[in-house]
């Protein structure tokens, strides 16, 4: 049975973790490296690099640092930050990432989406959408979350759906940073409607709010940051647990 | 010496770095004489197959593959090219299992992507394997049960995630991505 992904996010500062990562097993936290490596040693399924900087200056920075994640992380992982071409996107492959995820310059040129899928095949080209509810209904927001759309959240999934994207990575603003569960109505909505993988993001507190989001939406991953970073929740045992309730994991 | 086949496929260097990780440096070339030299062979595979061959046919690869005689393993695409015919693009493939690779159906989100266990595993391949093992998968094609099947998954029915037929061993999952359990199937590999 095809088990549901627990995901880990870093975030990369000119090649650096951030976000005050405290791990006692690690000699440098601000490794990305050796944390993903940690990450895949606790069975992580997959990891997602961003990088937050972003800067033209700073893209060679980033595609070494994927070659090093590629060299020793045995698990597959996505990258993103600041991705605005098919050139771009070539760069990060043949760096070793096994896909990549592009947001604001999705929604400036959607026909980007559909070069990509083309040129690099749909099993790579992730698009991160960032959803905000207000009045009454989700839109997206671009630019880190900063700058508001007239884009209704649940037509851009369909678009970028048939545009051949190969997973959503949907990240609601409403519960982001909230710890207090994923937000279960915009997931199940653009779960519902699309025929490609969605990975939740934004929310995830406490083992229960796992369980809620696979039971009760289509989510077939799930993303986190700070509480794995924080060690408030340890991936070895939000599978045990997942498990106990019936949800299928990779132990 | 192992051999990786280069080609025009995505995921070589995923390839060549998981080998790393097991102490081995791998030569990736696409000289016939390197590869007949070469003790074991490894068939990577990221990609579209119908550009996939006319590479391999351009290069000749495509007679050179099916005589090998050490042990070859194909990963992902490299196995569907072994097979005699793929639905991808009408694709006429290397005829090594005879066997034809087909799309899933989208009575469940295509591509297949994520971790999926395999069972009912044969061959050296898989020693100290347990079933229900989960690997990393990444299709939109599949081969069918099929009787050169040396192991099965589950997804949307039952099909086959791994083939053998004398010397030429393929997997459907990504063993340089299935964490400790799929480098285990490469070194088993390397020590057939």
């Amino acid at each position: 049975m095809l088990a549901k992904r627990i995901i880990p996010c870093l975030d990369i500062k000119n090649g650096r973790t951030v976000k005050g990562i405290n791990f006692e097993q690690l000699r440098d936290a601000g490794d990305p490296v050796e944390l993903g490596a940690l990450y895949a040693e606790e069975f992580a399924d997959e990891l997602t690099f961003l990088d937050i900087t972003a800067t033209i200056e700073n893209r060679s920075t980033f595609a070494e640092l994927v070659k090093e994640i590629a060299k020793n992380v045995n698990i597959p992982f996505t990258v993103g930050g600041g991705i605005n071409s098919v050139k771009d996107v070539g760069i990060l492959l043949a760096s070793g990432a096994d896909k990549i995820t592009i947001n604001s310059a999705a929604v400036k040129n959607p026909k980007l989406i559909t070069e990509l899928a083309k040129e690099f095949g749909s099993q790579c080209v992730v698009v991160a959408i960032d959803s905000k509810n207000y009045n009454d209904d989700a839109y997206i927001h671009t630019h880190g979350g900063r700058k508001p759309t007239n884009f209704k959240t649940v037509e851009w999934a369909k678009e970028v759906y048939d545009r051949g994207a190969g997973e959503i990575l949907l990240t609601s603003m409403n519960t982001d940073g909230t710890k207090a569960g994923f937000d279960i109505d915009i997931t199940k909505r653009v779960s519902d409607i699309i025929n490609i993988p969605v990975i939740a993001s934004g929310g995830a507190g406490d083992y229960v709010h796992f369980k809620d989001v696979f039971e009760n939406t289509g989510a077939d991953a799930a993303l986190a940051a700070s509480i794995f970073h924080f060690k408030e929740i340890s991936i070895p045992e939000l599978k045990k647990y997942l498990n106990k309730e019936g949800i299928a994991v990779r132990k | 010496m192992l051999a990786i086949i280069k080609y025009n496929a995505g995921n070589i260097q995923s390839v060549a770095y998981a080998l790393n990780r097991l102490g081995i440096e791998p030569v990736i070339t696409d000289n016939p004489k390197e590869l007949q030299k070469a003790d074991k062979i490894i068939f990577p595979g990221v990609g579209e197959a119908s550009t996939a061959m006319a590479y391999l046919q351009e290069t000749g690869l495509d007679k050179l593959i099916p005589n090998l005689k050490q042990p070859v393993l194909g990963i992902c695409l490299g196995m569907q090219l072994m097979c005699r015919y793929s639905e991808e693009n009408n694709t006429k493939c290397l005829g090594i299992f005879d066997a034809e690779v087909k799309k899933f159906p989208n009575t469940k989100k295509v591509p297949h992507i994520g971790w999926n266990t395999i069972f009912d595993c044969k061959t050296p391949l898989f020693k100290d394997i347990p079933t229900n093992e989960y690997m990393y998968f990444v299709h939109s094609y599949y081969v069918p049960e099929t009787d050169f099947a040396i192991s099965k998954t589950d997804y949307i029915f039952k099909y086959s995630s791994a083939l053998n037929k004398d010397n030429f061993y393929g997997t459907q999952f990504h063993p340089e991505k299935s964490g400790d359990a799929g480098e285990k199937i490469i070194k088993n590999f390397i020590e057939m």
